[in-house]
Parts: C-alpha cells; structure tokens; sequence
C-alpha cells in the first residue's frame, strides 16, 4: 500500500464530512422546518434548531393535508405514489424476464427483429413523446387509473436486456440436466431459472422501485383528480399558490415523507442497490 | 452470441414476448410515430382541424429566437450541472477511496441523495434559498448580495444548477468510487516508487485511467441535466423568471401543454429524441468497449 501520512489522512476525513454536511444540510432544514410554526417561518425568522411542533405538524400532514389547493392528505398520495411504484418495478421485470426467456432459450421466425424492437426502446426517455403519449393513454380511458401511470413507464428495455445477458452466463449443462430430469421449456424455467436470477431481480427491483416513486411529469400529466395524485405531484401543488399561504412546514414535512421510502431501500439494500445502479446503466 | 442448448416449442416463444410487445408497441412506438406525424401538422388549439405542412414546424422553430436561446441554455445547464457535480464528487471518491478508517459509513453517508425525487430536491432548496423566508438567503443578503431568484433570472439559474448538481453528486460518486476501485493498486505504488507525490499520481496515473468512467459520466450528467431537471425547474421557477429557466424539455412542456402549440411541441419532441439517439450511440460507442468494472 501507498504511504498515507497522518496529516493527508486527516485532511481527507475533514472533506467527507464537509461533503457530507453539504450532502445532508438541505435535508437537516427540512426536519427542522416540519417542526416549527408557520408564521414563524413566514416572517424569515425560522430557526435552525428544532421546534416543538413535530407532532402537531406531521398529523396535519399525513391526515389532514394543506388548506390550500391541494387537500388531499399525504398518506393517500403515498399510497398512490406506492401502488405506481410497485406496479413499475413488479411489472417490469415480470414482462422483461419472460421475454428475455424467450428471445434467449428459443429459436423462432422474427426472433431477431423482435430483440431489435425492445432494444431500441432504451434510447428514448417517456419525456420526448409525452403528449402522443398523453393522447393514447387517454384515448384508451386510462387517464387517473393505475394502469395508466404504470405501463407507459414499463415499455423501456433495459431490464430485458439485464436478464438477456444474465441468461447468456447461465451454463448450457443446467439446461441439458433438467431436460435429462424431464423438465419442459416452463418447469425449467420456475425450478432453475427463476431462482438464479433472484440476486438480479431484487438489484432491479431497488432501482425501478425508487425511479417509479421519483416520478414527476408523468403523473403530473395523466392525473387530475386529486386522489389519484402521487406524493411528487402533490408536493408541488402545495406551493403553488401565493407565497404567503404555503403552508411551509406541511411542505417540508411532506419533503422529508417524500424522501423516507426510497432514501430507507438505498440505505437499507445498499449492496442490492450500487450492482443494480451499475448494471442497469451498462 | 447464441445459447447452444435451446427449446424446440413454435407457440411458447411468442407468448412469452408478447405482453413486452405489446406494452412496447403501443406505449412506445405507436407515441414516437404520432410525434413525428404530429410535428408535420398544423393544428388548432382545440385540436378540430389539421393541415400538412411539411417542415413548417421545424422551420418556424429554427427561425425563433427563444428556441435558440432555450438550446443555448440546455447546453449551459448540462455543461454547468455536469462540470461541478463531476469534479465535487471526484474529490469525495479519491478522498473515500483512501485507506480511511470508517469508509463504509462515509459512503452510505454520500449516496442517499440519489433516492430524493428531483421535485423534492426542488422543494428543498428553493426553501433555503427563498429570497424572504430562506434560511440561507438570510446569509446572502447579510454578505450585501442582492439575492431574489424570484425576480434576477441569473440567480435563478444558478439556483437550478446548484440543486440539479447537488442531487447529482451521489451518482457520480458511486462511479468514480467503482471506477478508482478498479484501478489496481500496484500502480499506484510503482508511481509512488518513482517518486511522484499524491497531486502527479493523480494526474498520470488516476485521472488517465478514470477516463473511460468520466466520459460515462459525463454522457450520463447531460441526458440527466436534458430531462431529469424538469421536476426542479417545474418546482423552483416554473421556467421564469421571464424564460430564463426554460430548458428544452420544460418548453416541449409549456409550448404544448400551457401555450396549446401542439405541432411546434411535437417538432421540439422529435428534435429532443435525435439528440438522445445520438448521446445513447456516443454512450455504446466509446463506453461498452472501455469501461470495465
């Protein structure tokens, strides 16, 4: 190993904790904004240490929500923002891995082409084509329904392309000792495959989870009742009115409510979270 | 590439693609087709009638001053949001990549960021910054700064890029901390056995074989700085002050959906998707042969 004296050892601790205060200090002013009195805040005199509102402040938020144009409460975005999260990662990876099953352990007429169709799927963001979008969801009555905040996010490739590659490392003998054991296309398939690629479906799981939860435009877009609306989409609506009716610390509470769920799965399945990030990016 | 031992079945394999097919086809495909006949119609704001007119779209677009200037501005943005992440997050992996007692904790400590939603991130710092209840405007304007991104367009678009590029700063560091990890270390000792000090190593020796992860990162800064910024903007400014916070993907959003235009959107969107195209191929080009992890 490289010599590391003490003093450049020290100097590198000091700047990651100046990186991570930068990192957190934004965060840390939410906190201690969700616990505080509005017209505290409004006048600019917030503090930078805790106030005694904490409870107070987060029952308003998670039941009750703001008085102003949005009054929905925070709990029911929530669960919307969950539902639509699940549905992408769960249907993503369902309809992914049983087409690269099929593009991978069959040959058929049009298999090439197929492949060819999912795989330019990756280069285009639902951003470019909204509006057409937009149309057809709401042309197909999907407008403010799970459905359609979910599939028009599934129809990208990348998780296809994920188990492609994974299947390609799977040994032919496994495949050959199975068929010996009398297993068809299917039980192969459940029994061998499956269990394989779970380490696979849990990284991906954790990255389309938390993209599916981080949606904006999307939703913003396709829901107009305010039931329907995710926890992102609501968050924006409780400011938009004039500033001096925002009802800040309901704003930040629901910021760091906002943040809790994904922030928890990156903590939480760390290891799970960096393979997907770097695989799904290749 | 093809698996040697396969199925024989003539109907499994089409089942088993059929539903990416078809959510593909019809929420993929069927919208990128309508973008593209919808950029070469002329319609009304209510959307009763629709004439041809070939390049209109794109002319007229090219022929705006504000298209231009909302080009410039992706550009400076990108450039902007992907310079300053990079190198703040280059200085943290270099920092967390040393020997360090306690990495593990510092690391999770630097990725969270990732997870927050590009509104929050709005919503958090347009708070801080708030020209009348922001804690850190407070500071600015006890330093004599004139801080009001309400209204000063320049402030309001450093405001953007501080916190598109403070969200960022998780990812980068992720990659660069992949990236040094794989370097092995024999070489930085064979550099440190010919006497280079810690800044040459790191400018002959790391920086060089970093690069294949910074040219990734770089491809992958832009495309996030093109449209993973629209939920800051949209909670932040809202575009203004004026159109000084308008990026590409905010006017495809505004010109379609506030300003009805629907065909000048739709031409805007097909302009949008080129550009995407061309980063992706930059990104299998050079990357999927050199980065190795």
């Amino acid at each position: 190993m490289v010599e590391e004296e003490g003093f450049r050892r020290y100097v590198a601790h000091i700047i990651l904790w100046i990186g991570i205060a930068i990192v957190a200090f934004p965060v840390y002013i939410a906190i201690v904004a969700s616990t505080q009195d509005n017209a505290l805040i409004a006048n600019g005199q917030m503090s930078l240490l805790p106030g005694g509102h904490f409870f107070e402040v987060y029952y308003q938020t998670i039941f009750v929500g703001t008085s102003g144009s949005t009054r929905e409460p925070v709990y029911n975005m929530m669960l919307n923002s969950l539902v639509m999260a699940l549905l992408i990662a769960v249907g993503k990876i369902a309809i992914s891995i049983i087409s690269a099953y099929g593009i991978v352990y069959f040959r058929f007429p049009f298999r090439m082409p197929i492949f060819w169709i999912i795989f330019i799927t990756l280069m285009l963001p639902v951003e470019v084509r909204i509006y057409p979008t937009y149309k057809i969801v709401a042309d197909l009555h999907m407008l403010d329904s799970y459905a359609g905040l979910a599939l028009p996010l599934i129809a990208s490739a990348t998780a296809t392309l994920l188990f492609r590659q994974f299947f390609m490392t799977v040994p032919d003998e496994l495949l050959e000792a199975s068929r010996i054991d009398g297993a068809g296309p299917l039980r192969f398939f459940w029994d061998t495959l499956l269990p394989l690629s779970r380490t696979n479906m849990a990284a991906l799981f954790v990255i389309l989870f938390i993209l599916g939860w981080n949606q904006y435009l999307w939703p913003l877009l396709i829901t107009t009742r305010d039931d329907m609306q995710t926890i992102q989409v609501g968050i924006r609506k409780m400011i938009t009115t004039t500033d001096a009716l925002t009802e800040w610390p309901v704003v930040m509470a629901t910021a760091v409510l906002a943040m809790l769920p994904p922030v928890f799965v990156v903590v939480a399945m760390q290891k799970l979270f960096v393979r997907g990030l770097v695989e799904t990016e290749k | 590439m093809q698996k040697q031992a396969i199925f024989q079945s003539k109907l499994l394999p089409y089942v088993l693609v059929a539903p990416q097919l078809a959510v593909v086809l019809i929420f993929f495909y069927w919208p990128a087709l309508q973008a593209v006949i919808q950029s070469f119609l002329l319609q009304d704001a209510f959307g009763l009638s629709s004439n041809f007119v070939w390049f209109d779209n794109y002319i007229e677009l090219f022929k705006d001053p504000a298209y231009f200037a909302s080009i410039i501005r992706t550009f400076f943005f990108s450039f902007a949001i992907a310079v300053s992440s990079l190198s703040f997050a280059l200085l943290l992996a270099v920092m967390a990549d040393k020997p360090l007692r306690g990495s593990t904790l510092y690391r999770t400590l630097l990725i969270w960021p990732y997870a927050v939603a590009p509104p929050v991130v709005g919503v958090l710092w347009i708070f801080m910054l708030h020209p009348s209840l922001g804690v850190l405007a407070r500071y600015l304007r006890g330093a004599g700064i004139d801080w009001n991104p309400l209204l000063n367009g320049d402030q309001a678009a450093a405001l953007i890029i501080l916190a598109a590029a403070w969200k960022q700063i998780s990812y980068n560091f992720l990659f660069f901390l992949a990236g040094l990890q794989a370097i092995p270390k024999s070489v930085f000792e064979a550099a440190a056995i010919d006497g280079a000090r810690p800044m040459r190593r790191f400018w002959t020796v790391t920086f060089p074989l970093l690069s294949p992860t910074i040219f990734f990162l770089l491809v992958v800064n832009i495309v996030y700085a093109f449209f993973d910024t629209f939920g800051i903007i949209d909670t932040m400014t809202r575009g203004g002050p004026g159109t000084s916070t308008v990026t590409l993907v905010y006017k495809v959003y505004s010109d379609g959906l506030l300003g009805g235009n629907l065909g000048s959107s739709a031409a805007q969107s097909v302009i949008l998707m080129v550009m995407v195209i061309v980063l992706t191929g930059i990104q299998f080009r050079f990357v999927e042969r050199k980065v190795t992890y």
